[in-house]
């Protein structure tokens, strides 16, 4: 139940901007793979292209191909919203629908698409999904309640759940721990190397402890400086990046002399 | 250690002068004899006799903490008085509106049949043996209260889908093209358009239409649509505006389609204020007197059609009653029956504005743990 992603010579535009330049990658599946560099160097960018939320915003568009098992999201007449069924996505903040109870949320991606499930199924699906968030024992006593009176740290573990609820193939995670204190961040974490055994799991993160400890790939992106494209500097094993990275502006970075 | 114990003072070092607790109630008590005095120099008011003591109180609470207190603590007596002062004149017009309303409108509201009758056969001749033999007044304002409502559901219902697809169009889709700007710019100039202009266009258009004469509780509904559709816009437009992009991108996330996202996602998290914004805009069209005046003109009796024959209104009840008393001689009656009638509509407005609230509550988000 995942698949890898391959990008070919990718080129991200927003309108006539071009924010990231021609960038190759291969996540294999079920692996965790880490985006860091300094800010606005288009890593949040690329990475809401590879389900296609890029082009939300007015105007966003990209150039190249990015392969899901081989079949490209980008190919003519794919729909972005089969793409996005598969490809999950946590963002920076957690964002529950303040309408709905947490079991509601949880089972969000299924109702809002009015697909029918009983309440047996629901309740099956509603446990599962908690329970790989690491969040079944401390809300099963009050699904009914809002999702909005959790703590920061259960709402973006309740938005994973939300997330594995649909059983995407890829889980898409932008700088998700940016907002939670340390303890919360550890529990994420930890649900992130669980749900390696059954996703392949991309992450965009800002703490390069963060990236080391999680990730089996590390991608450096940078920008040459303001108004020019973002690029993918260096892939390769995390170990090697943090370590031994073959660019010097990877080392600089890494090693905090810059960014 | 007796050169650590602290020095035994009556007060703190650090409170300068204080004025008693009860200084407020004791500058009042003096400002209203005060008051009274001068005003029975002068010829007393009550009116007057307020103004004069206020003046009287803000001066001696200031003078008295200038001098006990020093500037500091002056200045903001000073101007909590002028706080409170202002308050109390804004408040002034609305308390004497309402009771004004009150006194002259209850007793047309409880005379019997007051609701429950129409002014279909109510002729002079009553109202002149009311007044010269004490007779029971005839007479109600049911037709009205009928047209009124049925000439405002009527109009809801034009204006609330327009209004909120326009607005649902403008923030999900409108995406700052030339035909978003352009609504928005019409819906601007159509929140300014004079209200008598919006009943001479909808009885225009359907003089074109249906025929010349049209005049329905209909084209009256459509003259104050014209007037709710831009308020209505506009209020759902910025609610829709206000829910966070954050929820739109978690449905979209999801695979949730847009159409299903806006159904099911952002209208639900908005719906609180576009509701109350609709029963805000129901409540400033209700008392609306022009347009339905060219649209769909005097009735004094019971239609319950409205699209066909005249129908009456509370506005254009007041209007007829004050204008062209039923009895030209004894006006009274008429006038008993008007502020009846206002004292009504203004029940109506107050209920629409209470109902916003609580609607506005019962679907506001749920919060809580």
């Amino acid at each position: 139940m995942s698949k890898r992603i391959d990008v070919k010579d990718l080129n991200v535009y927003y309108s006539k901007f071009l924010a990231v330049e021609d960038v190759n990658i291969n996540i294999d599946a079920k692996s965790v793979t880490a985006f860091i560099g300094p800010s606005g160097c288009g890593k949040s960018t690329f990475l809401r292209t590879l389900n296609r939320m890029h082009e939300v915003i007015p105007g966003a568009r990209v150039e190249g191909e990015v392969l899901l098992d081989g079949d490209n999201l980008y190919g003519p007449g794919v729909d972005p919203v089969t793409v996005r069924s598969q490809i999950g996505m946590v963002f920076q903040r957690p964002n529950p629908f303040p309408t709905m109870s947490i079991r509601d949320n949880v089972l969000a991606g299924v109702k809002l698409n009015n697909t029918k499930i009983s309440k047996g199924e629901a309740d099956v699906l509603v446990e599962r999904s908690l329970q790989g968030a690491n969040l079944w024992n401390e809300v099963k006593d009050r699904l009914g309640k809002p999702g909005s009176g959790l703590s920061g740290g259960q709402q973006q573990r309740l938005c994973i759940a939300r997330a594995i609820a649909v059983e995407p193939q890829v889980i898409l995670m932008d700088e998700p721990c940016s907002a939670l204190d340390p303890i919360s961040t550890l529990a994420i974490e930890d649900l992130i190397n669980e749900l390696k055994d059954q996703y392949t799991v991309v992450i965009v993160t800002h703490n390069m402890q963060q990236a080391a400890r999680v990730s089996d790939k590390t991608a450096f992106f940078n920008i040459a400086g303001t108004g020019k494209p973002g690029k993918l500097i260096e892939f390769g094993d995390t170990p090697t990046i943090f370590s031994n990275p073959t660019e010097k502006a990877t080392e600089d970075y890494v090693s905090g002399r810059f960014g | 250690m007796t050169s650590t114990l602290t020095p035994v003072r009556k007060r703190s070092a650090l409170t300068k002068g204080q004025l008693p607790k009860a200084a407020p109630y004791i500058v009042v008590a003096v400002a209203l004899v005060l008051g009274a005095a001068i005003m029975a120099l002068i010829g007393f008011n009550a009116f007057g006799w307020g103004i004069v003591s206020g003046i009287l109180f803000a001066a001696g609470l200031v003078g008295w903490s200038l001098f006990v207190e020093g500037a500091r603590k002056a200045k903001d007596k000073l101007a909590t008085c002028l706080v409170v002062g202002a308050f109390l004149v804004a408040l002034l017009p609305l308390f004497s509106v309402i009771w004004t309303v009150l006194v002259n409108g209850l007793p047309g509201l409880l005379d019997p049949g007051f609701l429950s009758t129409s002014m279909n056969g109510v002729t002079g001749a009553f109202d002149n043996k009311t007044v010269e033999e004490g007779a029971p007044l005839l007479g109600g304002i049911y037709h009205a209260l009928m047209g009124t409502l049925l000439i405002t559901v009527l109009a809801t219902l034009i204006s609330v889908p327009v209004g909120l697809l326009t607005a649902i169009y403008l923030v999900e889709y409108g995406e700052d093209r030339a035909l978003a700007r352009a609504i928005t710019f019409f819906v601007d100039v159509m929140t300014g358009i004079p209200s008598i202009v919006a009943g001479l266009f909808a009885a225009a258009a359907f003089f074109a239409l249906v025929g010349p004469g049209t005049k329905t509780g209909a084209v009256a509904a459509v003259a104050l649509s014209v007037l709710m559709i831009p308020v209505v816009v506009r209020s759902s437009e910025e609610m829709l505006k206000i829910v966070p992009n954050e929820l739109r991108e978690a449905a979209y996330a999801l695979g949730v389609r847009k159409w299903r996202t806006i159904l099911k996602v952002v209208l639900p998290t908005a719906i609180s204020g576009i509701a109350s914004g609709i029963t805000l805009a129901i409540a400033r069209v209700i008392g609306e007197t022009a347009p339905i005046l060219v649209t769909a003109g005097f009735a004094t009796t019971i239609n319950t059609n409205v699209f066909s024959g005249w129908m009456a209104s509370l506005p254009t009840f007041i209007y007829t009653q004050i204008l062209n008393p039923t009895s030209p001689s004894n006006p009274d009656p008429s006038s008993q029956r008007a502020w009846g009638a206002a004292l009504v509509l203004i029940i109506m407005v107050m209920l629409l504005n209470l109902g916003a609230r609580l609607i506005a509550r019962m679907f506001a988000p749920k919060t809580g743990r």
